[in-house]
C-alpha cells in the first residue's frame, strides 16, 4: 500500500515540498505580483529620477555629493533591495500568521513526513525566490535606462534578495511567536518604513547626523544597498561586498534558527 | 512487524502542558483494520491524544508506539503512513479542489502524476469529481469535510486519524459521510476518530474507549458498554419547570437507576413501559414521558454523573 513512498527520503526534499505549495498558489496571483513589482519601482523611478533628480544634477553639488553618479543612478540600483524588503517582510508577517491560524497549511504540512524545521526552511526557500522576483522586476525596470543597463543587475537581483530575508527570517520568528496580529502595522510603519527612509537609497547616509549614520550601518538594508548599488556601477570592492553579504547572512541565520525555535514550539504543542 | 502486534500501542500515556494534565496515563491498543473510537467531552483530552497519535504533539509521560515504531524517533516514517482529518478541515483556500490534493500527495514525495491522478480516484470516491476545478469558498461544510477526507487519503494511509469529523454538519452531510467512512473501513483502513456524539460513535466504531478529564473511564464495542454499564432501556420524565427534582420519593423504587438531570428525570429499567405504568399508578404523572434504548450517553452518565454535550 506504501510502494509509492521512496526508502529515502533527500535531507532537501520535504522542504522543497513547502517551497511547491508557495509556488502553486504563486501561479494564482503571479499576474498582479509581478506587475506590481515592475509598476511600483517604475513609479518610484520615474517619480524621484525625474523630479528629485532634475533638482539635485542642476545643484552647486552635483558633481561631488553622489559620487559622480546622477541622482538616478544613484538611487535606482538602491530600489532592488528596498523592495526586496518590503515585499518580504510584508510577507513574513500575515502569511506566516495565515500558515497557523486561517489556513493552517503549516499543521497539515506536519501532519506529513514534514518537519516544523523543513517548514520553515521551505519559507525561507520561498522567500528566497521571491525577493529574486520582486528584485527582478526592478531590475527589469532598471534595464531600461542608460545609466542602469549592465549585466551586474544579475547579482544585484541576488544581493537585494539577500537584504530581504536578512528580514524576513527574523520577522518570521517574530510573527509566528504572536498571539494576535495586532502588533504587524506596527512592523510595518515603525521599524520597516524609516529602514526604508533612511536606509541610504535616496540620500549618502553622511548628510545624516554622526548617531544616525551608525543606527544605519546597523539595519541590513544599508548593506543591501550598498552591495546592489556598488555592484551595477563597477564600484564594489570584493572585502567590503564580502561584509556586507555577512553581515546580511548572520541576520538570516540568526533568524532562521529562531524561526525553526519557534515553528517547532508552535507545531508540536 | 509481527502481525499480532496492534498498530497503535499506548501504556500509561500522558500529556502536560505545564502544571495541567490534559491526558492522565491512558492504555489502548488499536489492531489492524479495526475502526476504534474516542468518546467524550470537550476538554476530556481526546485530541491531544489523537495530536500524540499523529507524531505531531510530543508524548510527556508513558509510551505510544505505531506500527511499533516511536513516534519521538521516528515521526516521520509514522506519518508517512497516517492519514489525517483535523477538526478544522485547513483547505487552503488560495488553490482549487483538486490542488489541494495533489499538493498534499507531494508533501508524501509522490510524483505530480501519480498525486493528480490519485486526487482524481479520491474525489471520485467523496462524490465531487465535478467539482475538482471549484474553488473552496463556495463548497457547503460537507462538501469541504470531504475534500478533507479526500486529502487525508493521498498516501494511502493505513490508519486514518479523524478529528472529530461531522461536528458542525447537518445530519443529511453527516450521514454521506458515515457511508464514505463505512466505505473505508470495508477496504482494510484503520479508523481512529474522536467524537462527542453518541451516534457517530455507535454508527462507526468497533470499539470505543470513553475519555473524562483526560482518563479512559470505559472500554469496549458500543453495544457491549451499553449492556454492561446500562439497563435496557430509559423512561424519560418531563415534570413541570423546577419540579424535577421533587418527584425523588414518589418515584423511589422504580426501575435499576434513575437520574436527576435539570431538565429530565431519567429511570433505567429494562422494561420501560412497565416502569411507566408505575409511575401512573403512584400518582406521579409527568407532563412528557418516553421511552427509549440505553444508549452511549447513559454509559457516560453513569461513568461520570454528567452529560456529554453540556
Amino acid at each position: 500500500m506504501t510502494a509509492t513512498l521512496p526508502e529515502r527520503r533527500s535531507l532537501l526534499g520535504p522542504a522543497v515540498r513547502v517551497f511547491e505549495h508557495h509556488l502553486l498558489v504563486y501561479r494564482r496571483v503571479w499576474k498582479s505580483n509581478v506587475l506590481g513589482s515592475v509598476i511600483r519601482p517604475l513609479l518610484y523611478v520615474l517619480g524621484m529620477g525625474l523630479g528629485v533628480g532634475s533638482l539635485v544634477d542642476d545643484g552647486p553639488r552635483a558633481d561631488t555629493a553622489l559620487e559622480g553618479l546622477t541622482y538616478f543612478e544613484f538611487f535606482a540600483p538602491a530600489i532592488m533591495a528596498t523592495t526586496a524588503m518590503q515585499i518580504l517582510t510584508n510577507d513574513a508577517l500575515w502569511p506566516i500568521r495565515g500558515g497557523f491560524v486561517w489556513f493552517g497549511t503549516y499543521h497539515n504540512q506536519r501532519a506529513t513526513p514534514i518537519d516544523a524545521g523543513d517548514v520553515v526552511t521551505g519559507v525561507l526557500l520561498w522567500h528566497l525566490a521571491k525577493g529574486v522576483l520582486s528584485a527582478g522586476g526592478v531590475a527589469v525596470v532598471l534595464l531600461l535606462f542608460d545609466g542602469t543597463r549592465t549585466a551586474a543587475l544579475l547579482p544585484a537581483v541576488v544581493f537585494a534578495a539577500f537584504a530581504g530575508i536578512a528580514y524576513s527570517a527574523p520577522l518570521i520568528a517574530f510573527s509566528a511567536s504572536r498571539e494576535t496580529d495586532l502588533a504587524y502595522p506596527n512592523i510595518q510603519r515603525f521599524v520597516i518604513v524609516p529602514m526604508f527612509l533612511f536606509s541610504g537609497a535616496f540620500y549618502p547616509i553622511d548628510q545624516l547626523p554622526g548617531w544616525m549614520q551608525t543606527v544605519t550601518r546597523l539595519t541590513p538594508i544599508w548593506h543591501g544597498v550598498e552591495l546592489c548599488r556598488g555592484v551595477v556601477h563597477g564600484s564594489l570592492e570584493f572585502v567590503n561586498g564580502a561584509g556586507h553579504l555577512a553581515y546580511l547572512l548572520v541576520w538570516l541565520v540568526v533568524g532562521y534558527v529562531l524561526s525553526r525555535r519557534v515553528f517547532t514550539a508552535k507545531l508540536g504543542v | 512487524m509481527d502481525t499480532d502486534e496492534p498498530l497503535i500501542r499506548a501504556r500509561g500515556l500522558e500529556k502536560r502542558f505545564g502544571d495541567f494534565e490534559a491526558v492522565k496515563g491512558i492504555d489502548f491498543d488499536v489492531h489492524r483494520g479495526e475502526s476504534f473510537g474516542f468518546l467524550g467531552p470537550n476538554g476530556a483530552g481526546k485530541s491531544s491524544t489523537m495530536r500524540m497519535v499523529g507524531a505531531v504533539s510530543p508524548v510527556t509521560g508513558g509510551e505510544l508506539r505505531l506500527f511499533g515504531l516511536d513516534p519521538a524517533t521516528d515521526g516521520k516514517a509514522i506519518r508517512a503512513r497516517l492519514g489525517v482529518v483535523p477538526q478544522q478541515d485547513q483547505l487552503d483556500e488560495m488553490l482549487n479542489v483538486e490542488d489541494n490534493l495533489v499538493i498534499y500527495g507531494r508533501y508524501f514525495d509522490i510524483s505530480y502524476a501519480e498525486s493528480r491522478a490519485q486526487a482524481r480516484k479520491l474525489l471520485e470516491f467523496v462524490q465531487l469529481e465535478d467539482r475538482a476545478t471549484s474553488k473552496i469558498m463556495p463548497l457547503s461544510g460537507g462538501m469541504k469535510r470531504r475534500v478533507t477526507i479526500a486529502r487525508s487519503l493521498m498516501n494511502d494511509p493505513e490508519i486514518l486519524l479523524l478529528d472529530e469529523p461531522t461536528t458542525g454538519l447537518d445530519p443529511q452531510a453527516r450521514h454521506v459521510l458515515w457511508d464514505r467512512l463505512y466505505r473505508l473501513k470495508q477496504q482494510g483502513v484503520t479508523l481512529v476518530l474522536t467524537t462527542h456524539y453518541m451516534d457517530e460513535a455507535e454508527q462507526l466504531c468497533d470499539r470505543l474507549v470513553i475519555m473524562d478529564e483526560g482518563r479512559i473511564v470505559a472500554e469496549g464495542p458500543p453495544a457491549e458498554l451499553i449492556r454492561v454499564h446500562s439497563p435496557r432501556e430509559v423512561l424519560e420524565l418531563r415534570y413541570p419547570a423546577g419540579a424535577n427534582a421533587e418527584q425523588g420519593p414518589a418515584l423511589e423504587g422504580i426501575g435499576a437507576r434513575q437520574e436527576v438531570l435539570p431538565d429530565r428525570v431519567l429511570v433505567y429499567a429494562d422494561d420501560g413501559e412497565a416502569a411507566l405504568s408505575e409511575v401512573h399508578r403512584r400518582g406521579a404523572s409527568p407532563e412528557s414521558a418516553l421511552v427509549r434504548r440505553s444508549s452511549l450517553e447513559d454509559v457516560f452518565l453513569r461513568l461520570t454523573g454528567r452529560t456529554l454535550v453540556e
